[in-house]
């Protein structure tokens, strides 16, 4: 349970300076917040509530509608099988039933030893290389039952770290601001709100 | 089978190894229509080739961008353009590619529209699941603005935007206009109501403000840079331009093809050996549906018509997002029905009651069949729910929600249901698909709920 690091701070002063409105910086900042713990923490809501000057409910009423936050610990690696219907029409479900037999649990629940958790999801654009599978949001396509498996072989022993960050990290290059930045939009705005 | 040819417009770099980069896409003449624009045209001029191209908008409701930009409240300043990366349609994959693949399109012809628009800012807001469209765009963006690209003074001219990128957190609702822009806002996506709330008039920071699909403004480069009467002479007089498909299910070859728009056919995108290959197996097309999980469901009657808006429409469905899936004979059409319905009970975001309550009951209902405890009366029950949520069941539907979320579950019950009855009826009766005819499940579906 944790607060934004003091370099995860400096990170969202850029982020918030890049909208004409702070309130806009919540997403991001609650991203930043589950890079840091690999889940939204209490402490971080607050934090975040005092640093957009928003009440803490109105953090948590905002994460709580979106699906990619979570709230309690998951697997280092989410594994995201889609079962809408282009993948359903050629094998999700199989798929699905052979990754539950693989890791031993059910789609929405994590190992025992907290390194997977599997979730049956709705459509991640990938129609046309159906079955498709995510980890950590990052692509594996036309998964088989072997290649689901060899997949996991692989990330029990830590060969895919580096295509796959942990849970929590979405984006690994970030956009900066520079002198370049013209803040035209947040300039404007302010002549507005000062009316 | 001869089919149309045209030039491949905005999937031109995506066979090559840097065409993501800030290098390979100035190498490919990248970034030449912005400083064309820029040196040597009025933003109104810019407006005016768009409209000349008549191109419509790429995300889904296909409605003409250049007539869009004219709605923009005049004289009110700041404006913005927002740009709708959020692609979750089931069946579409499209925006994903162009950001991925060519950020640097997506980038110029975003600059382009504020140009055009006179807008202050641009937002990109990238579905919260795309990790790796997240970074090509951060990446490029970070390269325009070192190279004078975006920002202040764009290349030594007074015009100065800033492009802000956002990602989302999962969320299919946040793809409609008004609910990205509560996302934006730092609020939960749920739609606002139009009137009052038309994003052209009061929109982000309920200041005047555009959205624009990312497929929408990937052509701009080319518009600009081609002229807008190139472009349109491209496709069919009613669906200009080229334009990207998905095809996805029972083909041979899955695959996204940017094809002439307007003139290709559904049998040519299945059949022809460049595209699709033909049905798996050799089989034959039980039904297709022609634009995303929304849309009505085609049948083979259906094969010839031309991939064009009109034509489309008329037939009494949509091109929708470009989402086009080909389900076989061997399909079960009871459980294809659930699973669509199934995705739109879980992505109401629970605003208007038909919707947060209809799209339930619809799924319950249809599970329920799968799970062999179906009722006599389920498929009036279907039907009934089905009119809360769009009265009459008609196409384009009606509805009694603030979005279109809703009525679209209503688009598979009408479509198979009325089709197929006897595949739903046998299911009550036996709790199993008629023969012929697969289930997609391995063990009973209740533990996948």
């Amino acid at each position: 349970m944790s607060r934004l690091s003091d370099e995860r701070l400096k990170i969202a002063d850029e982020v918030i300076g890049r909208f004409p409105r702070k309130k806009s910086a919540l997403i991001p900042l609650l991203h930043l917040a589950q890079e840091q713990d690999g889940y939204v923490t209490q402490d971080a809501m607050v934090h975040i509530a005092e640093i957009l000057d928003l009440a803490p409910a109105e953090v948590y009423g905002t994460a709580s509608f979106y699906e990619m936050f979570k709230f309690h610990p998951i697997g280092k690696y989410c594994i995201n099988i889609c079962t809408n219907i282009s993948c359903q029409l050629v094998g999700a479900w199989s798929l699905l039933h052979h990754a539950e037999e693989r890791l031993g649990i059910k789609a929405g629940s994590t190992t025992g030893d907290g390194l997977f958790t599997i979730e049956d999801v709705e459509c991640i654009a990938a129609c046309t290389e159906a079955p498709a599978v995510q980890v950590n949001y990052r692509y594996r396509y036309r998964v088989t039952p072997e290649s689901f498996d060899a997949l996991i072989a692989e990330l029990e022993d830590g060969k895919l770290t580096g295509e796959f960050p942990p849970h929590g990290t979405l984006a690994t290059i970030r956009q900066e601001t520079t002198e370049a930045w013209s803040n035209r939009g947040t300039l404007e705005q302010e002549q507005v709100d000062a009316r | 089978m001869s089919v149309p040819n045209g030039p491949r417009i905005i999937t031109s770099r995506f066979d090559l190894a840097d065409g993501h980069t800030y290098a390979g896409y100035v190498r490919t003449n990248g970034y030449q229509s912005l400083r064309k624009a820029l040196g040597t045209m009025t933003p109104q001029q810019v407006h005016d080739e768009v409209k000349a191209a008549e191109i419509q908008g790429r995300g889904g409701a296909g409605f003409p961008a250049g007539v869009k930009w004219g709605f923009l409240a005049a004289d009110v300043h700041p404006r913005y353009l927002v740009i709708n990366g959020d692609e979750s349609e089931p069946g579409t994959y499209k925006d994903r590619m162009l950001m991925e693949l060519d950020p640097h399109q997506l980038i110029e012809g975003t600059l382009l529209a504020c140009y055009a628009l006179n807008a202050a800012q641009a937002f990109l807001y990238v579905r919260g699941e795309m990790a790796v469209a997240q970074e090509r765009l951060a990446q490029a963006l970070n390269e325009a603005y070192a190279n004078n690209i975006v920002g202040k003074n764009i290349c030594g001219s007074n015009f100065s935007v800033d492009i802000t990128l956002t990602a989302g957190a999962g969320a299919y609702i946040v793809g409609e206009e008004t609910a990205l822009i509560e996302s934006i806002e730092g609020e939960r996506g749920m739609p606002r109501l139009k009137p009052p709330f038309f994003p052209a008039v009061k929109g982000l920071y309920m200041q005047p403000t555009i959205v624009n699909n990312v497929e929408t403004l990937a052509n701009l480069p080319y518009i600009i840079g081609k002229g807008g009467g190139d472009f349109k002479a491209l496709g069919a007089p009613t669906s200009t331009g080229m334009r990207m498909f998905a095809v996805s299910g029972h083909v041979n070859k899955p695959g996204v093809f940017e094809v002439p728009n307007g003139v290709t056919t559904f049998r040519m995108l299945f059949e022809a050996p460049e595209y699709c290959g033909g049905v798996r197996n050799g089989g034959d097309v039980k039904a297709f549906i022609p634009g995303g999980a929304s849309a009505m469901w085609f049948f083979p009657e259906h094969l010839d018509l031309a991939l064009d808006k009109p034509t489309v429409d008329k037939a009494g469905s949509m091109l929708g997002s470009g989402a086009i899936i080909v389900m076989d004979q061997g399909t079960d059409m009871v459980a294809a029905c659930w699973r669509i319905v199934r995705f739109f009970a879980r992505e109401s975001c629970g605003k208007c009651t038909p919707c947060r309550e209809g799209t339930t009951w619809l799924e319950r209902v249809l599970k329920r069949m799968l799970d062999g405890h179906g009722r006599p009366e389920d498929i009036d029950l279907l039907f009934e729910v089905s009119e809360s949520i769009s009265p009459g069941l008609a196409w384009p539907p009606r509805q009694t929600t603030i979005c279109p979320l809703g009525p679209s579950a209503v688009s598979p019950i009408a479509s198979a249901v009325r089709r197929f009855r006897h595949e739903f009826e046998h299911y009550i009766e036996h709790g199993r698909p008629i023969d012929g005819v697969e289930s997609p499940f391995v063990v009973p579906t209740a533990s996948h709920r």
